[in-house]
């Protein structure tokens, strides 16, 4: 793979819970339409290592490098950077009071301050890429899960974001929709969106990552392309998790 | 038969009705004018109430609890006659509807806060995580994600205190406020025949049963989607 510039930069992340230090140390880059896809036990700290990298987490030490601006900084406008780093959640969190159309405008219009007919088009044409035009006016009950998670990547890509946060996106699904939230995923990938992926699709791993990041206990033990780490991983705890998965 | 006519002549008097009707309806428009005064007022008061809970520090919340614990216990008709009659003694004169509105502020921005805090912290919290991940602001993914969906899950609540706010303002003829009940027991006095409190009573009732019938279609709707 030709390696872009780096877009996002980690160094010495540490986050506790109270006395529970959930991220020990993490260096991490990511390379502008790289795919990084994170595995690990639960528990490992994959999740908060997302969030803390749009800072719904707070991070306890360390510093993070998105696209040129540091996260932490004091002047840093939080919400400006946030829109340039696009988060899918594995709950979805669609606004259930909005139809899917509202959804995808809401922070055009009020973050972008686009006004309503240019934040439409924009909202429409999100829907139309994950294949869902017809269904701007549904609200999300009136949709499948795996429909409403594609709304929320509608939500995330209206923005223009550089990068991608998607944590468990397919989680919550019933396997036979899953499917569905891969393609748009992949889709994405092939236009050349920068990604970090938590998740359990191994099969998606293996056919879209670039990379794939094993952790365990707050730390990343081995890091690679998905055949050294699914087929000839170096450590230990790797072997026994993959071989774990490999057997369900 | 003789009872009957009795009867009728003591509450359903349309003689009287006649004489009374402009008082009564003077009655009609205060007590109008001071639920559209009251209502509004508490809840603005309850939704800075409801804000002010969300704010993480305990040198707003301690204040915030006392405030609501206090005016939630205290009963509403002592807390009017206090400001109506006991705060000319610390050398306030107030108006009988400044007292009625003050009084009824305290009381029910209680209420309604606690009710709208309720609603806030019944909205999960990744509905404001997914909001600020697309760089809405705090008070940008409360007033357009967290709002609208608290208030609608609240909303029985809500106007159930809206409907005894309304009925509260029959205390205000305590403090000689000339609202509906006052001016019926005004024509009542100067009458001396109960078709006046009658009158009233049937106001009350035709002002807040569409109230009442609404609310009660919410709570069926309610449990219908549960």
């Amino acid at each position: 793979m030709t390696q872009g510039p780096v877009l996002l930069s980690v160094r010495g992340l540490r986050k506790s819970f109270g006395a529970t230090e959930v991220l020990r140390g993490i260096d991490l880059d990511v390379h502008e339409r790289e795919l990084v896809f994170i595995i690990g036990p639960s528990g490992s700290g994959k999740s908060t290592l997302l969030r803390c990298c749009n800072r719904l987490e707070e991070p306890s030490s360390g510093s993070i490098i998105v696209d040129g601006t540091d996260l932490m900084a004091r002047g840093t406008d939080i919400n400006l950077l946030r829109r340039r780093i696009g988060m899918v959640f594995q709950n979805f969190n669609l606004y259930p009071h909005m139809t899917a159309l509202g959804n995808v405008m809401l922070a055009l219009r009020r973050v972008l301050k686009k006004p309503r007919a240019e934040a439409e088009e924009i909202a429409r044409a999100a829907l139309a890429r994950v294949g869902l035009a017809d269904k701007a006016a549904n609200y999300p009950t009136e949709l499948s899960g795996g429909q409403q998670q594609r709304v929320a990547i509608a939500r995330a890509v209206a923005l223009d974001p550089k990068i991608m946060l998607f944590d468990e996106p397919t989680s919550a699904l019933d396997p036979e929709l899953v499917g569905s939230v891969l393609a748009t995923m992949r889709e994405l990938r092939e236009s050349g969106m920068t990604m970090m992926v938590v998740s359990h699709e191994m099969g998606f791993a293996r056919a879209a990552a670039d990379r794939v990041l094993f952790m365990d206990q707050g730390e990343i033990i081995e890091q690679g392309p998905p055949t050294q780490i699914f087929e000839d991983p170096r450590e230990a705890r790797t072997r026994a998790f993959v071989q774990q998965i490999n057997r369900h | 038969m003789e009872t009957l006519l009795d009867l009728r002549d003591a509450f359903f008097n349309l003689d009287i009705i006649l004489r009374a009707s402009p008082i009564l309806i003077s009655g009609f428009w205060m007590t109008l004018k001071l639920i559209l005064t009251v209502v509004p007022l508490g809840l603005l008061g309850g939704l800075i109430v409801a804000l002010l809970y969300t704010v993480p520090s305990r040198a707003v919340r301690w204040p915030l609890i006392v405030y609501v614990d206090l005016f939630r216990a205290f009963p509403p008709l002592v807390l009017l006659v206090f400001i109506y009659a006991g705060l000319p003694f610390a050398g306030y004169e107030i108006s009988a509807f400044a007292a009625v509105s003050l009084g009824f502020f305290l009381n029910t921005s209680s209420y309604y806060g606690e009710i709208l805090r309720a609603g806030i912290e019944s909205i999960p919290r990744g509905q404001v995580e997914a909001a600020r991940s697309t760089g809405l602001s705090k008070w940008q993914a409360m007033t357009w994600v967290v709002l609208p969906q608290a208030v609608r899950n609240v909303l029985p609540d809500l106007i159930s205190n809206t409907l005894e706010v309304a009925k509260l303002t029959s205390l205000a003829s305590v403090v000689a406020l000339p609202e509906l009940l006052f001016q019926a027991r005004q024509a009542q006095s100067l009458t001396f025949n109960a078709t006046p409190i009658m009158a009233a009573a049937i106001v009350y009732f035709v002002l807040l049963w569409p109230l009442v019938r609404l609310l009660s279609r919410l709570e069926h709707r309610m449990i219908a989607s549960h």
